[in-house]
């Protein structure tokens, strides 16, 4: 390994890690207002609402990112929407990340027992102050462990948006393999950016994990 | 002495199974009502119904002489007044002791944070648990957490408390503790309408026994009436079931 190498390429890598990080958490962030908002529909099963995040989710589960992101990148601009490759991939990922998101918190607003609700009712709770009060907090409880999961799998999704040219981490790999050849550096260097990106995000999410189920479990 | 609350023809079906058909009670003002009947004959689906928990097919339940209403608005007034505790210790898991205590207080009642908690801390006292004021219920063993639900419905003054076996679920040396606790709302002339299997307990506690079965209250009396002179054959056997003689 030629370390010389490392140096000249680090610019370019650490470029590319901050657009990865950057265009990653943005869809991250918005992948969990459209998780929170459509686990909310469901869980209330408001009418038409519910069914069509049902079809929503189930299309975006089941189709591979990079088709996501081909739609949103050559389909837009056809129907007369320019946005930059950044904004699709931010688009992209928030889309397949929302309908995961949704599922992980819709699971946790139902895992909630129902003697929870009944005993909060019995008190003289409204509707509305159980659900703040007493299925809010379990449920973001519940939905802890599986939401970060979906942050870590978002995280290495944004992988292929190489494939509508915005210079990640991949892209740039692929791209100073190619003109270069210095496969070993190159790929050392992807690997060593990846972990740094996770690695804390993994850490993170187990302190939490552990910090907010202390008080729920074990009953 | 007045009566608080009154339950005219009652009946209620679960996907039209007759679960409770034409019961009417009436209960005054600091009487303790036990209700016991074998299982599935609609003990707690009474209960429930008359704090709107479930909705009824006919009839009506009357508190203090009013209606109680069955929209949303109004159920949630009602159950401020009537108090439960379940069989299943629901405290919130998320919340410590005192917040359980006095989370309904401040969000229903709006009282003050500080009043609530001084009350809650007498509450605690009184049942022996002011040093779990700071734990969780996963901390609390079944007996400790059934008396904090006790508490819980109680710091909200209720008119009638309705406790559905709330030792069922308990290991038999912690049955006591939270039947105590009971005997001394009892004594000071709580009204309580109580579902037990706890047939001693229930001599002790009641006022008057009732025992359900099919739906229909089928035999009503005085604790000496009812255990010493049962005077229908089903509520012979079923207190049959209950001795080792
Ligand atoms: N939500 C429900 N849906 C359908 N049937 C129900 C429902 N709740 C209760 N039942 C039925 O109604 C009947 C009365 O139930 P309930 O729970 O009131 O009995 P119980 O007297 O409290 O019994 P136990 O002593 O076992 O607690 C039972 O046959 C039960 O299966
Ligand atoms: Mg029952």
């Amino acid at each position: 390994m030629n370390f010389e190498i490392i140096k000249e390429y680090m610019p370019l890598y650490i470029k590319a890690f901050m657009l990865t990080i950057r265009i990653g958490w943005m869809g991250i962030a918005l992948s969990f207002v459209i998780g929170v908002i459509s686990a909310f529909i469901m869980h209330f099963k408001i009418p038409i609402a519910s069914k069509a995040v049902k079809v929503y989710i189930e299309i975006f589960r089941n189709t591979p990112l990079l088709v996501q992101l081909f739609f949103v990148y050559f389909g837009l601009p056809k129907i007369g929407i320019r946005i930059s490759a950044e904004a699709c991939g931010v688009i992209g990922l928030g889309l397949l990340g929302g309908s995961y998101m949704a599922e992980s918190i819709r699971s946790g607003l139902g895992a909630v027992k129902v003697s929870q609700t009944e005993g909060a009712l019995a008190l003289g709770m409204t509707k509305g102050q159980l659900f703040r009060s007493v299925i809010l907090p379990q449920a973001f409880t519940l939905s802890v462990p599986a939401v970060i999961a979906n942050v870590i799998f978002l995280l290495k999704e944004t992988s292929v948006f190489s494939a509508i040219s915005l210079m990640d981490l991949m892209f740039t790999a692929k791209d100073l393999i190619g003109l270069y050849y210095n496969t070993t550096e190159c790929l050392f260097m992807l690997v060593f950016f990846y972990i740094i990106m996770l690695l804390p995000v993994s850490v993170i999410g187990s302190i939490i994990e552990k910090k907010t189920g202390f008080k729920m479990f074990g009953e | 002495m007045e009566e608080i609350l009154k339950i005219n023809n009652l009946s209620k079906k679960f996907n039209d199974i007759v679960v409770l058909d034409n019961l009417s009670l009436s209960v005054k003002k600091g009487e303790v009502v036990v209700i016991v009947g074998p299982s599935g004959c609609g003990k707690s689906t009474f209960l429930r119904c008359i704090n709107g928990l479930e909705d009824i097919d006919e009839g009506e339940v009357l508190l203090d002489g009013e209606k109680v209403s069955r929209n949303k608005k109004n159920l949630s007034k009602t159950r401020e007044r009537i108090g439960m505790v379940f069989q299943s210790y629901d405290l919130f898991p998320h919340k410590n002791i005192l917040q359980n205590i006095t989370l309904a207080p401040i969000k229903v009642k709006k009282r003050k944070k500080a009043d609530a908690e001084e009350e809650a801390l007498k509450l605690l006292d009184r049942v022996g648990l002011l040093s779990k004021k700071d734990s969780y219920p996963r901390q609390l063993s079944g007996g400790q957490k059934q008396r904090v639900a006790i508490i819980r419905a109680l710091i909200m003054h209720p008119e009638v408390l309705l406790l559905d076996e709330i030792t069922a679920a308990l290991d038999p040396e912690m049955v006591r503790e939270v039947l105590d606790v009971v005997l001394s709302l009892a004594k000071e002339g709580r009204t309580m309408l109580i579902v037990t299997h706890e047939m001693a307990f229930a001599r002790a506690v009641a006022d008057r026994l009732i025992f359900l079965e099919g739906g229909k209250i089928v035999e009503e009396g005085s604790p000496a009436e009812f255990f010493d002179n049962p005077k229908t054959e089903r509520l012979k056997s079923f207190l049959q079931t209950f001795s080792y003689e």
